[in-house]
């Protein structure tokens, strides 16, 4: 049990954290960056595949880092210290993640090096309008004419929908839900893109008849594979969470420390430095919380539920943080010009993106009574 | 980064919980987890066995009983005596004065009192807190003044836990009231709970226990060789002290044992027919409590982890203060799972109140204290206020 950083984490993290620093160190130049589609830096994102980044977690055959959880988890955190716009988790994490989990060789070999590359932007479509967090399809339908698939049916919200190369698919066929992989250039595509209240974009993303290519060999039900990934994705989330969460009490702090009231600096109002502590409470509890989640994903254990308990933590600690941040600044925490209400924004939207508190904690309970007791270095965090 | 325990750690794991739950008495651990008050006997039993296995005092230099452990064993020791509900060496021994006079006594008092401590064959009690210092513990004014070879104490301590057992008390006093600053002319004095001029006095507390008390002290006549280390420096041994269990204040392993039985009682009670436990509402309510105990217990872990180097972590300043927000989380649970049968907390014979219900109202009551003692949480937040975010 060993919850510290090799020095190679180290370097990945202080390598990242400079060049995020010099794309996004000053607020202003993200403000700038998001104002314009595709709502991210190109650029930025060519440096991060030039790190090997966009590559972390595929095998090196595959064009890939081969590394594992804790370095998805290392990035995501930087990512999220300074809001960077780069779809680092959905396009690696989520969107390679199941590439990798259901991909042909072929398939992989494509698609995983062309995203490692930067040169393939994918998106996943998944979510459907009127549905929440589910692991399976239910509005998109996949029909089968001899060798050839086509989609029917209205995927949103899409994140980076209209920007995407590549779509991957999920969809109703006989046996649950499969995956698909859909060009954007395809016939029968409508992609409607949009901004997102932090900063990112969506699209409502349109299939009619649109011709697809079965991700996998198999067309057995994918619910599991989603299921997985999509856990991967929110311990990745949780991370990402963290380090925003991190900037916003440091920069909440530092506040504080320099406003000055009624002639003395807030930090003399212990209402408000109580109100801090509780944050940094939050803060620590959720950060352990999701780092033992990226550790049971790194020793094969039950990363479902795993990441379950993270997203319950990260959840009620992104609300309170959220929250507190604007509320401890005052007004100016409400300003577009000023980082902490970005947060706040950013800190809602990975709240409901793969699933809330809530909707965590209906799932655990559920499993409540199948334990006596939670064991973190047991079964079945550990195999 | 690792989840696993090492095999040598997953085997010393294995040994402790295999000796806890062989090696003491059935009968103490079982009033442990009725969350009965355990007897003296009870208490200086459970000590001696565990300290004739040498697992009493793990924390302290080896050449007096310790163990020379890592924070990590020392962690997992804890919580698996917690998780056995064997009552834990008595904390004002174990982990007060005991580390205090390994650090700063002089080799008699080491001899002297170092292995009658470890062993239980002293009782100490704590006379830190008096009426008028609280958290503002430095205000104290029990005063001791030099007389030939002797101290002589006069004035007045309170919340003295378990004082009516104790044979000696290590007290803070006023060795120099003309010290510029209040933390300057303080001294730690140890003495004899049967010293002429030494009077107890019970404190009832809301739920009918007899836990703590008043001690006060008249012209008790203390020798100087009772001073533990140098005159004057007395504060410094009690932030010693104080700080010296941060880790284990978390009570991590005893929560799980309580919320593992809360579970087990919600699904005795019955709402319409149907368990209590499979009330969505109540289920969800069991999984945050659950699920907020892991994030204390991965914290600890992450804190004793990093401490190797003899310095405290600084999250290792979360764990007083939700640790004990959760003990009292699940005592709260329990009472509302008992529901209306939490109030036959007095019910002898002739009862169909089952006991776990009894207990459960003064048990939370008497919880209220966890957040106070030790530090209140207020002065946690003020700790993480000031030294963490420089507020």
């Amino acid at each position: 049990m060993d919850f510290t950083f090799d020095s190679e984490q180290h370097d990945l993290r202080e390598a990242l954290r400079g060049l995020l620093e010099r794309a996004y160190g000053d607020s202003e130049q993200r403000r700038r960056v998001v104002a314009n589609d595709p709502g991210y830096d190109e650029k930025t994102w060519s440096r991060l595949a030039e790190m090997g980044l966009l590559g972390l977690p595929f095998t090196e055959e595959h064009g890939g880092m081969g590394a594992g959880p804790i370095e998805v988890a290392i990035v995501a955190e930087e990512i999220g210290r300074v809001l960077a716009p780069e779809p680092f988790v959905e396009a690696v994490v989520l969107a390679g993640g199941l590439v990798a989990a259901v991909g042909t060789d072929a398939q992989k070999s494509e698609l995983l090096s062309g995203i490692a590359e930067g040169s393939t932007l994918p998106a996943v479509a998944h979510a459907e309008p009127g549905t929440r967090w589910s692991p399976s399809a239910a509005a998109v339908t996949a029909a089968q004419d001899g060798g050839s698939w086509t989609l029917t049916g209205v995927k949103e919200p899409v994140l980076n929908g209209a920007r995407a190369d590549v779509l991957v698919v999920s969809a109703v066929v006989e046996s649950g839900t499969a995956l698909f992989v859909v060009r954007g250039d395809a016939d029968g595509l409508t992609r409607t893109g949009y901004r997102t209240h932090d900063g990112g974009r969506a699209a409502h993303v349109r299939f009619d008849g649109t011709p697809a290519e079965l991700l996998g060999e198999s067309t057995g039900d994918r619910t599991a594979e989603v299921e997985r990934v999509l856990a991967e994705a929110r311990i990745a989330y949780a991370h990402e969470a963290i380090g925003s969460m991190d900037t916003a009490l440091r920069t909440t702090a530092e506040y504080l420390k320099t406003r000055k009231q009624f002639g003395v600096t807030l930090n003399r109002f212990q209402a408000l430095t109580f109100r801090a502590a509780d944050m940094y409470v939050s803060l620590e509890l959720a950060r352990s919380t999701a780092l033992w989640a990226s550790m049971v994903s790194d020793a094969g254990g039950d990363v479902v539920t795993a990441a379950d308990r993270a997203r319950l933590q990260t959840s009620r600690a992104g609300r309170h943080i959220g929250k507190e941040a604007i509320q401890l600044h005052g007004g100016i925490g409400v300003t577009a010009e000023y980082t902490v209400g970005h947060h706040t924004s950013r800190l809602t939207a990975l709240d409901h993106l793969l699933g809330d508190g809530d909707w965590a904690l209906a799932r655990l309970a559920e499993g409540v009574d199948g334990h006596e007791t939670v064991d973190p270095l047991g079964v079945p965090y550990t195999r | 980064m690792r989840l696993q325990l090492s095999p040598e750690l997953e085997a010393f794991r294995e040994e402790m919980r295999t000796f806890f739950t062989t090696e003491v008495p059935r009968e103490i651990r079982d009033t442990v987890a009725a969350r009965r008050h355990l007897s003296k006997d009870g208490y200086v039993q459970a000590q001696r066995i565990l300290n004739a296995a040498g697992l009493a005092v793990p924390h302290w230099p080896v050449e007096w009983g310790g163990k020379d452990w890592t924070p990590l064993q020392r962690h997992i020791w804890r919580e698996e005596m917690q998780l056995a509900c064997v009552p834990e060496p008595l904390a004002f021994n174990a982990s007060m004065i005991g580390p205090v006079i390994a650090t700063f006594g002089n080799q008699e008092q080491k001899e002297r009192f170092l292995p009658a401590t470890a062993n239980l064959d002293i009782w100490w009690c704590q006379g830190f807190s008096e009426p008028d210092a609280g958290s503002d513990l430095a205000s104290l004014r029990t005063t001791a003044v030099r007389d030939g070879d002797d101290w002589v104490v006069n004035g007045q301590k309170t919340w003295t836990t378990l004082g009516q057992h104790a044979d000696w008390i290590f007290c803070l006093v006023r060795t120099d009231p003309t010290a510029e600053k209040k933390q300057r002319g303080i001294s730690l004095l140890v003495f004899p709970m049967d010293s002429p001029g030494v009077t107890l006095r019970p404190i009832e507390l809301i739920d009918g226990s007899h836990e703590v008390n008043e001690v006060f002290f008249e012209d008790v006549r203390v020798p100087a060789e009772n001073l533990i280390g140098e005159e004057n420096r007395g504060w410094d041994y009690a932030k010693f002290l104080l700080g010296n269990e941060r880790v284990g204040i978390a009570r991590v392993g005893s929560t799980k044992r309580l919320l593992a039985q809360a579970k087990q009682h919600a699904r005795e009670i019955t709402v319409d027919g149907r368990p209590l436990a499979e009330d969505p509402r109540m289920a969800a309510r069991i999984a945050e409590v659950e699920n907020e105990l892991l994030a204390l217990e991965l914290t600890a872990l992450r804190v004793v982890a990093n401490s190797a180097d003899g310095k405290p972590h600084p999250a290792s300043s979360v764990l007083k203060l939700r640790g004990s927000e959760l003990q009292q989380a699940a005592t709260e649970l329990v009472v509302d799972i008992a529901g209306p049968l939490s109030v036959a907390s007095f019910a002898d014979g002739g009862s169909d109140v089952p006991d776990w219900a009894r207990v459960a109202t003064p048990e939370y009551l008497n919880y209220r204290k966890v957040s106070i003692y030790g530090g209140s949480n207020e002065v946690q937040r003020t700790i993480i206020a000031g030294t963490i975010l420089g507020l």
